[in-house]
């Protein structure tokens, strides 16, 4: 549940009951990195702003924060942002997401760069 | 087949993860379709995107440590940087961006342990990224609340007479743990005192390393 | 803006407000007393920045809290502080009636 009966949110988890912190860690992958510098660019050029990444984070609720990866998140939220600031439309969005997908079955091969 | 980046190694020395070599996901399809738009839209270019993850990947512990052991050997920096901490680190050339960094010191009765509850704020521009663990449910829910035990399960255990200093990075600060020198490096020079520090010991969950381990 | 309303060291109180959106005080902190640790600086106010809107600056405070004031008996040890970024929409004097 994404706010609790008394308005509670669920990202704001300061004090909560956990279990203990996991030690595995993994390198970031270059589709990782990619979406972390598209964070950094735009919003520094003003598209967005970091208070609304992290505002869409929290809206995706609780089953995104447990279900997706961290940059799978991100690229979400980054999406949402540059929908609202009309940046781009989701039709441009949807169109361009199918011809990427029609390139390849691999990120290799579906990516140009 | 396409192999874009293959050669590239991240900063800790291992592969990046096979992601061109498995199946193309729909988060992956929109970070490909996202980047081309903001090219077109000409918010960005692909010159532009790799630049900044070259940045990124240039960010290690390395300027954090450096940081602390120029603190270590330098009182007056020591005190400038707990001072500002943003200035005191663009002395060194490292410019920890727009956020404004607080310095926080370990001492023999103070231990100070960084988290971000709401989100994961951390200092990347001295850390780089931050590492999966403190972006998890249990290190954003317990550190506030159970500091002590969170710190035992990295390893660390401390006196009953030593403060804990919980520091939650709500908004607009970011914040960097110096660490106590550890015992018997008075010989040693800035660089050899730098490979002391590790990146645990200025979030928190770690001390530095002593020099005989 | 000068210093703010409060100054360091000024015993305070975290609203104890619970609207939904995106907020920066956390809500383990809301109705909970602290004393300002520092103030920082006047920074544009998140709650408007995060909907894309004009935002006005709002003055930043560092609010320490000791742990037995969060957690009670919970408390791991009671010499043990708690310290979050608050603005200052978020605080007001406390109580004078409140004992410390």
């Amino acid at each position: 549940m994404n706010i609790k009966k008394n308005g509670h949110r669920w990202h704001d988890m300061g004090g909560q009951d956990a279990g203990a912190v996991p030690q595995n860690q993994h390198d970031f992958s270059l589709w990782e990195k990619r979406v972390d510098a598209l964070m950094i660019v735009a919003s520094s050029k003003g598209y967005f702003t970091v208070d609304g990444l992290r505002r869409s984070l929290e809206d995706m609720g609780e089953y995104a924060f447990e279900n997706m990866s961290y940059y799978e998140r991100w690229i979400a939220s980054i999406n949402q942002n540059l929908i609202e600031s009309g940046t781009y439309t989701l039709e441009e969005l949807g169109a361009k997401m199918a011809q990427v997908q029609k390139r390849g079955e691999t990120y290799g091969e579906a990516n140009l760069g | 087949m396409p192999h874009d980046h293959h050669d590239h190694l991240s900063p800790s020395g291992h592969p990046y993860r096979a992601d061109d070599d498995t199946p193309l996901s729909y988060w992956q399809t929109m970070e490909i379709a996202v980047r081309e738009l903001l090219v077109e839209k000409n918010v960005t270019t692909p010159e532009e995107i790799n630049a900044q993850i070259d940045k990124m990947d240039a960010r290690s512990p390395a300027i954090g440590a450096a940081v602390v052991a120029r603190a270590w050997v330098d009182p007056d920096f020591k005190q400038r940087l707990l001072k500002d901490g943003s200035a005191a680190s663009l002395e060194m050339g490292f410019d920890v961006g727009p956020m404004h960094l607080i310095a926080v010191e370990n001492t023999q009765d103070t231990h100070n342990i960084i988290v971000c509850t709401l989100c994961s704020c951390y200092p990347r521009n001295l850390l780089g990224l931050p590492p999966d663990w403190y972006k998890s449910r249990a290190y954003r829910s317990r550190t506030v609340k159970e500091p002590r035990k969170v710190l035992s399960e990295f390893g660390v255990t401390l006196g009953e007479n030593v403060t804990v200093r919980v520091h939650d990075s709500t908004a607009d600060m970011r914040y960097v743990v110096l660490p106590a020198r550890p015992k018997d490096t008075d010989g040693l020079s800035e660089a050899e005192l730098a490979s002391l520090v590790t990146r645990d010991s200025m979030i928190g969950t770690g001390v530095a390393r002593n020099p005989s381990t | 803006m000068g210093s703010g309303l409060f100054a360091a060291g000024a015993p305070v109180r975290i609203r104890k407000l619970m609207p939904p959106g995106h907020v920066r005080a956390p809500a383990y902190i809301r109705g909970k007393h602290g004393t300002v640790e520092r103030v920082i600086a006047p920074f544009k106010n998140p709650e408007q920045l995060a909907y894309g809107l004009p935002a006005a600056e709002q003055m930043l405070y560092r609010v320490r809290f000791s742990a037995t004031e969060l957690w009670g008996d919970q408390a791991e040890n009671p010499r043990d502080f708690i310290e979050a970024e608050v603005y200052a929409h978020w605080i007001e004097p406390q109580d004078p009636t409140h004992a410390t």
